[in-house]
C-alpha cells in the first residue's frame, strides 16, 4: 500500500488560512490504513484547523468528507458537485489522488495535506516499512523475494557494500541492509549461486528515470467502447 | 600492459607494492595537494587521491591526481557511484585518461548522509545517483579498455586505458560471503584490490584462505589495507564505529599503554601514541605482506602523510623499485 504521513498542522495551515471555505477530504483505502488521511483523520484534521481559525478569529468554515478512493473517478464523480462549492480542497489522499482530483475539479484549489512517503506493508502495528520502489522491471526472483531497489541505500546490484555492520546499513542502526537480508535468505534457500554472476547495469528507464509512466491495457480500454 | 601505470609496472615485476593515500582540501588551492604528494613522492608505488570521501566537497579527484601526477606522485583516481550517472562517469574517465591518469579505483562512495559529521554541515539531503554500482563501474572501465567501447555500445576512437581496482571489505558482514563478492570485483575486470583497514590479521588470513581457494589471487593483486593509528581513542573507534573493521584488544592495550606512560604531558601523550602506531602499523605491513596471495600494502595516513616515509622505511620496503 502507500504510505504516508499527515503534514505538520502549521505548515498545513499556512496552506489553509487564506480561504473561506475549506474542505479537508479524505481517502478511505491505503492511507487509512496508516492512520494518516482517512476519514477519520481528515475529521480530526478539520476540528483542529476550525479551532486553529477560531484562536486566530478567522471567518472560516472547515468541513470534512472522505470516499473509498481517491485514485478511481467512480469514487469521487458522485460527490465533485459538492467537492467544487469550496475554495479550497485539503486532500489527504497520497499524492496520487492531489494529482488526480487537481485534473478534474477545475478551478478550485487543491493542496496536500499529507507526506506520501512510499509503498510498504505494516510490519507491526504502528509500524510501516518500504518494500517497493515501483521500479517497473522486478527482480525479486534473483534476490531471495528481498528488493535491493528498494531497501538498499544504494540501490546496489551485486551484493553488500562495505558498510554493511552487524546486518545494519551504514546510514542507521535501525536500517536493516538489504544485501545482508539477501545473502542470508539465499544461503537459507540454497539458491546462493544465483549471485555469483555480475549483474550489469540496469535499465532504469522502466523506472522514474524513463519520464512519467502510464500503463494501457487494450482489452479493458476496448470493453468501455464497446459498453460505451 | 593493460595500462602502463608504475603500479602496474611494480606489480609485474613480483616487487610487493605500495600505494598510499592523499585526501583532497576543501579549498580551490592546489598547495595542500602539492604539500602533500612531496611528502609521499618516492615512498609509495601510486597514491589515491580520494573522491569527497564521507560524501564531503572537496577538490575533485581527477583534477587532484593531475595536481599530484604533475608533481611526480603517481594518482590513483578514485571515482565513486554516488555523485555521478554512466554518463558523467565515463565522460569523466575519458578525460582523465587524456590528462594522463592511469589507474582507477572503482568504489560505492559513504552514503550522503555521512557528510554532517562533527562540526561540518555537509549535503545530507542531497541526491544519490548509484545508476552502476562499484563492479559495475569496474566492468565499464574494462569494456572501455579492452573493447573501446562505451557501456552503451558506442564505440570509442582511442580508449582510456586505465588499470582497475577495487575495494574489499574482508572482515564485513555477511563474512562468508565476502570471498565471493570479492571473486564478483575480479570477474567484472579488477586488476588490483585495495582492502579495508585491516588490525585483525587473523580474519584477513582466513578470508585470504579463502580467496586463493577461489583462484581470485592469480587474477588479481590484492594490497591489504592498513590504516595508520594515531591515537588509542582512534582504535576504539574504528574497532567500535567502522563497519568491516575489527580491532584486537592487544593493539588497543598497547596504545592505552602508551598514552598512559605520558602521564598528564600530552604532547607527550601525542608523541608517544604516535610512535606506537607506527610500531604497529610496520607489524602489520609485515605480517599482512607473508599472508599468501597478498601483492602489496595500501598504507593509509589520514592528514598524517608524513608519518609514510618513516614506515616505509622501517618496514623495509624503501627504496621503491624502479620500473
Amino acid at each position: 500500500m502507500i504510505v504516508g504521513s499527515q503534514k505538520p498542522l502549521d505548515e498545513i495551515w499556512e496552506m489553509a488560512k487564506g480561504f473561506k471555505k475549506v474542505l479537508v477530504f479524505g481517502c478511505n483505502t491505503c492511507v487509512a490504513i496508516c492512520h494518516a488521511g482517512g476519514d477519520k483523520e481528515a475529521q480530526t484534521l478539520a476540528s483542529l484547523l476550525r479551532t486553529r481559525a477560531v484562536q486566530e478569529g478567522l471567518d472560516m468554515t472547515v468541513d470534512s468528507m472522505a470516499v473509498q478512493r481517491h485514485c478511481e473517478p467512480e469514487y469521487f464523480e458522485p460527490v465533485m458537485d459538492k467537492v467544487r462549492k469550496y475554495d479550497m480542497v485539503l486532500s489527504t489522499a497520497c499524492g496520487v489522488g492531489v494529482n488526480f482530483l487537481s485534473g478534474r475539479i477545475g478551478n478550485v484549489h487543491v493542496y496536500p495535506g499529507i507526506n506520501t512517503s512510499f509503498y510498504g506493508a505494516v510490519e507491526a502495528p504502528g509500524v510501516f516499512t518500504e518494500l517497493c520502489a515501483g521500479c517497473g522491471d522486478c527482480i525479486l526472483h534473483m534476490t531471495g523475494g528481498i528488493c535491493p531497489v528498494a531497501r538498499c541505500s544504494k540501490t546496489l546490484m551485486n551484493g553488500p557494500c562495505g558498510g554493511t555492520d552487524k546486518g545494519k546499513c551504514e546510514i542507521g542502526k535501525e536500517v536493516d541492509c538489504a544485501w545482508y537480508l539477501i545473502v542470508e535468505r539465499m544461503k537459507a534457500l540454497g539458491t546462493l549461486e544465483q549471485l555469483a554472476e555480475v549483474r550489469p547495469p540496469r535499465n532504469w528507464s522502466p523506472g522514474t528515470a524513463g519520464g512519467p509512466r502510464r500503463l494501457t491495457i487494450e482489452h479493458l480500454m476496448d470493453m468501455e467502447e464497446s459498453e460505451e | 600492459m593493460k595500462s602502463g601505470s608504475n603500479l602496474e609496472k611494480v606489480l609485474a615485476s613480483g616487487n610487493p607494492a605500495v600505494t598510499a593515500e592523499l585526501g583532497p582540501p576543501m579549498s580551490a588551492s592546489p598547495e595542500e595537494v602539492i604539500h602533500k604528494a612531496k611528502l609521499l613522492k618516492g615512498f609509495c608505488d601510486a597514491a589515491n587521491i580520494t573522491d569527497c570521501q564521507t560524501a564531503v566537497v572537496r577538490i575533485s579527484s581527477i583534477a587532484a591526481a593531475k595536481i599530484a601526477l604533475d608533481q611526480g606522485l603517481e594518482p590513483v583516481m578514485q571515482m565513486t557511484c554516488r555523485d555521478r550517472n554512466r554518463i558523467a562517469m565515463q565522460a569523466d574517465l575519458l578525460g582523465a585518461a587524456a590528462l594522463g591518469l592511469k589507474n582507477c579505483l572503482c568504489i560505492a562512495g559513504d552514503h550522503q548522509s555521512f557528510s554532517a559529521a562533527g562540526r561540518l554541515k555537509g549535503h545530507p539531503g542531497a541526491k544519490n545517483v548509484y545508476d552502476v554500482d562499484s563492479i559495475q563501474l569496474a566492468g565499464i572501465l574494462k569494456k572501455m579498455r579492452d573493447e573501446g567501447l562505451q557501456e552503451g555500445g558506442d564505440k570509442i576512437e582511442e580508449a582510456p586505458r586505465f588499470f582497475i581496482g577495487s575495494a574489499w571489505t574482508p572482515g564485513g558482514d555477511p563474512m562468508d560471503y565476502r570471498p565471493y563478492r570479492l571473486k564478483k570485483k575480479v570477474d567484472a575486470g579488477s586488476d588490483f584490490i585495495q582492502t579495508q583497514g585491516i588490525y585483525d590479521v587473523e580474519i584477513f588470513r582466513r578470508q585470504m584462505k579463502k580467496a586463493v581457494e577461489l583462484g581470485v589471487t592469480e587474477r588479481t593483486a590484492v594490497l591489504g589495507g592498513i590504516i595508520v593509528p594515531r591515537s588509542a581513542m582512534m582504535l576504539k573507534y574504528m574497532d567500535n564505529a567502522v563497519a568491516g573493521v575489527s580491532v584486537p584488544k592487544e593493539l588497543i592495550e598497547r596504545m592505552a599503554k602508551a598514552k598512559e606512560a605520558a602521564g598528564d604531558d600530552k604532547k607527550k601523550a601525542r608523541e608517544l601514541q604516535e610512535a606506537e602506531g607506527i610500531k604497529i602499523t610496520v607489524e602489520l605491513i609485515k605480517q599482512v605482506l607473508d599472508i599468501p596471495g597478498v601483492k602489496g600494502v595500501h598504507i593509509q595516513a589520514i592528514e598524517w602523510e608524513s608519518a609514510i616515509e618513516g614506515i616505509v622505511k622501517e618496514a623495509g620496503l624503501y627504496p621503491r623499485p624502479g620500473v
